[in-house]
């Protein structure tokens, strides 16, 4: 099952997306987010769904793929769709049977919200399939820099997410070792009332927690060792670099909030 | 008495290398205690190391030798006595030009493992050190290359072998440029391929550089291929010499919690069954030479 | 108790585009009363074998049975908690399971786990605590506070306090320093002799596999690559060196003396105390002669 998860994972293709600038995505994003709420008939949905049709096609990720992975949350898509057929009452009845009745205005509602829902969770997982964690950081750490003049922590944020990153296999090799462990042990972790499932986990959480702390000073010890002394007066290695491409995206979702305004 | 011996040899030992060689760390009357009520990790530690030799400290867990190299890189201080590092004592001002001047690897090679990809990892130091990206890139490249690791640029830690990432580790050091590597216990938790193959790149590069290297060890066949080694007990120096000097010590090693390499051993058989094998032989390669003399003769 | 495989076969994350072969029909016996040492690279498939030995992993195709227990890729048994009982894994750096506040609650997690009454655990914590050679004032001290060798062995002591017939040892002495490392052996070493119990150990020393076992399975991408009693597999050290595998010391010294003299001098020895008399019997056929 989490296997088959895509949301949240990187994939390793090349494409026009994967080489843009994380910056240029994460803003494209941060506009297209505000911008799908500003669709209200046919026209304007439309224009939404060709920009999140072409984002996919450049993404080079096989459709196919993309909707098996975010297949769970149709589910969710799904159920608000129906929440709004059932509960919008605007427009002409439609249909009825006994207490069941679905409007026109329903209807409408109801596909229109799902597609928004539908568009924002495409778009979105297009910026994980295509951009490594540790790039999102660094687009992240870049835009949130004027910040750092009102004393907000961003290079102790964005090292924190990156060794956060870093460490997230590790964490997760060492619990598949403890959880095995404690199983020759007799625990049972999938067996059994909640409540002896949650006495379960005690004797896997204990070492975990004990052993990352250990990590963390031997961590510590090693970057301090490498001459870690802060965010001050430190270079840095990875570049961003914002190329045509970039421009053109964002040029791109400027015109197409202008011709939803103009739609609208 | 062997110890006697040994230490006498040592002596005249350092005589000899103080005149070849610079002096490039000391340890003077070195007194640490990690805990008020403990008792002492180290008590009255004195050696030096001498530029460009290969120096392993020995000694069972728990004798303080992972003590010593975390003096002798300032991530402690010394409750009494003084340590110098090329002529200049450790404290809170100087501790991070030492710093610059001591590299070093550590036991577990995921907890040093700082960055979230190979090449990120050995930039890690430098953007520390606040190097120009054009000389980073230089230099993360070269010393990647160094280890045999720069066909691995960007691949992340947990699809590397504990080898690999210690000698990704070695290139961080190295990237740094320092006059000395300590070798914390770094190929403990390794597989024999990855002992050797980290042990490989470090004779290499010592060679190649002029490094200073200090392996802090339990592996005594790690040990023997060192210049000069110091056995610790109990937080104090126990004795110090050539391999050659240490290992005439003989059982004593294996009261304190250490072995005997196998070509010793083997010696050591031979005598036993009357067949005395000269003193100057202590190499494995040696041994077999002058044993396929001995039985081409017959 | 026997353990028996019969073309097991087992793929990590099935069915995904990460799918990943770790063991291809492995045909191997684990006799009642035995010891058998596993040996094999990094990523030779000798940790995914290990844990089908208690159930732990289920084949995805072959069978394993374990006592009277059969677990195959569709039937997971019943009766498989009984079986982690009976055999017992002790992982690479046990002492990173501990988790209770006295040596004692520790050791008898695994016995009330299965069943004993918290009387009879605290006889076999115990019995456990003396057999791994630590003293009984422990019992009621932190796992945390102990050094690490300790620690080891109290984590050691709680895999054996649950009495099993088998027990696998994954790499116990890594990190160890010599005189930790016999001693722990030793240790095993007695526990096989005298309590009757097989043991199954994965190593990387070859000294420990050709000192303790009788008999060796060498591991060689997913497969075994040879499988029998020390002699056996040393018999041709060539082959083990060209797999990248080492072989014992006595074995390779005796290997590098026969290159350089350019004749063999006796079956390869696989102590020190045998390669010195086999030299010395060497020099007395050719005196003879």
């Amino acid at each position: 099952m989490m296997e088959k998860m895509i949301f949240g994972r990187y994939i390793p293709v090349d494409s026009p997306l994967h080489k843009m600038d994380p910056r240029a995505k994460l803003l494209t994003i941060i506009i297209f987010i505000a911008v799908v709420f500003l669709a209200d008939n046919t026209l304007t949905y439309g224009l939404l769904a060709i920009f999140t049709l072409a984002a996919i096609w450049l993404s080079n990720i096989p459709i196919k793929f993309l909707f098996n992975g975010l297949k769970f949350l149709f589910w969710i898509i799904l159920f608000t769709f129906f929440l709004h057929i059932f509960f919008t009452k605007e427009g002409d009845l439609l249909y009825k049977f006994g207490f069941i009745e679905i409007y026109q205005g329903g209807l409408r509602q109801g596909i229109f919200i799902s597609l928004r829902f539908f568009f924002l969770l495409l778009v979105t997982s297009l910026l994980t399939l295509t951009t490594t964690p540790i790039e999102i950081t660094d687009g992240i750490e870049s835009l949130l820099k004027p910040l750092k003049k009102v004393g907000f922590p961003v290079h102790e944020l964005s090292l924190m997410i990156s060794i956060a990153l870093r460490f997230i296999p590790t964490l997760m090799d060492e619990t598949d070792k403890i959880m095995k462990a404690q199983m020759a042990r007799g625990v049972d972790f999938s067996e059994g009332t909640i409540k002896q499932r949650a006495k379960a986990v005690v004797p896997l959480l204990i070492p975990l927690f004990i052993n990352a702390f250990k990590r963390a000073e031997e961590l510590a010890t090693a970057m301090e060792a490498r001459g870690y002394r802060g965010g001050e007066g430190r270079t840095k290695y990875r570049l961003l670099k914002w190329g045509m491409i970039d421009n053109i995206a964002i040029l791109t979702l400027f015109i197409l909030t202008i011709l939803l305004l103009l739609l609208r | 008495m062997f110890l006697a011996k040994s230490v006498r040899l040592a002596f005249v030992f350092r005589g000899e290398m103080k005149s070849m060689a610079k002096e490039i760390v000391r340890f003077q009357d070195v007194t640490f205690k990690y805990d008020e009520n403990a008792s002492y990790a180290l008590n009255g530690v004195n050696f030096s190391v001498y530029e460009g030799e290969w120096l392993a400290i020995v000694g069972h867990n728990g004798s303080g030798k992972s003590t010593i190299a975390k003096l002798m890189n300032g991530l402690i201080f010394p409750d009494s006595g003084s340590i110098y590092v090329n002529g200049k004592e450790i404290s809170e001002e100087t501790v991070w030009d030492v710093r610059d001047l001591v590299g070093m690897v550590f036991q577990n090679p995921d907890n040093q493992f700082v960055g979230t990809t190979v090449q990120d990892d050995v930039a890690f130091g430098l953007e520390n050190h606040g190097i120009p990206r054009e000389e980073m890139v230089k230099r993360v490249h070269d010393s990647l290359a160094k280890v045999k690791m720069d066909q691995f640029l960007n691949q992340e830690p947990h699809h590397l072998s504990g080898g690999q990432k210690q000698r990704v580790a070695i290139a961080s050091v190295l990237a740094l440029r320092p006059a000395i590597i300590i070798l914390d216990e770094a190929t403990s938790m390794l597989d024999p391929r990855g002992r050797s193959e980290v042990l490989g790149t470090v004779r290499e590069l010592k060679n190649l550089n002029n490094l200073t290297i200090i392996s802090i060890t339990h592996d005594l066949e790690e040990a023997v291929k060192a210049d000069r080694l110091i056995v610790m007990n109990r937080g104090t120096v126990y004795a110090e010499g050539t391999p050659a000097d240490i290992f005439l010590m003989d059982e004593k090693l294996v009261e304190l919690g250490l072995d005997i390499p196998f070509t010793q051993k083997l010696i050591k058989k031979f005598k036993e069954n009357g067949y005395h094998i000269p003193d100057e032989i202590l190499h494995e390669d040696k041994l077999v030479d002058y044993l396929c003399k001995l039985l081409q003769k017959i | 108790m026997q353990i028996v495989t019969k073309d097991l076969e087992y793929v990590y994350q099935k069915g995904t585009p990460f799918e990943k072969r770790a063991l291809f029909h492995i045909n191997v016996t684990i006799p009642s009363h035995s010891y058998t040492a596993v040996i094999g690279h990094t990523g030779s498939g000798k940790s995914t074998l290990l844990q089908h030995l208690n159930g732990l992993l289920q084949p995805t195709g072959g069978e394993i049975r374990i006592g009277d227990l059969t677990v195959t890729s569709e039937k997971k048994g019943k009766g498989l908690k009984g079986i982690r009982q009976k055999v017992g894994i002790v992982f690479q750096f046990p002492e990173h399971q501990l988790f209770e506040e006295t040596v004692e609650k520790d050791i008898c997690f695994g016995p009330m786990n299965f069943g004993a009454t918290e009387e009879e655990a605290r006889q076999q914590a115990k019995t456990a605590l003396k057999l791994v050679g630590l003293s009984e004032e422990l019992l009621n001290k932190s796992p945390f506070d102990l050094s690490g060798g300790q620690m080891r062995r109290v984590a050691i002591a709680g895999v054996l306090a649950m009495n099993p017939d088998i027990l696998v040892l994954d790499e116990p002495t890594a990190g160890l320093d010599p005189r930790g490392r016999t001693e722990i052996m030793e240790m095993f070493y007695q526990l096989y002799q005298e309590k009757g119990i097989s043991i199954v150990l994965v190593t990387h020393s070859m000294e420990e596999a050709s000192k303790y076992a009788d008999s060796i399975i060498i591991m060689h991408k997913g497969t075994v690559y040879k499988k029998g009693t020390p002699k056996e597999i040393f018999s041709s050290p060539a082959e083990l060196i060209d797999l990248g595998l080492d072989v014992p010391e006595s074995v390779r010294f005796q290997l590098k003396l026969e290159d350089k003299i350019g004749k063999e001098i006796a079956e390869p020895s696989l102590s020190i105390d045998e390669l010195v008399e086999n030299i010395f019997a060497y020099i007395k056929r050719v005196n003879e002669k």
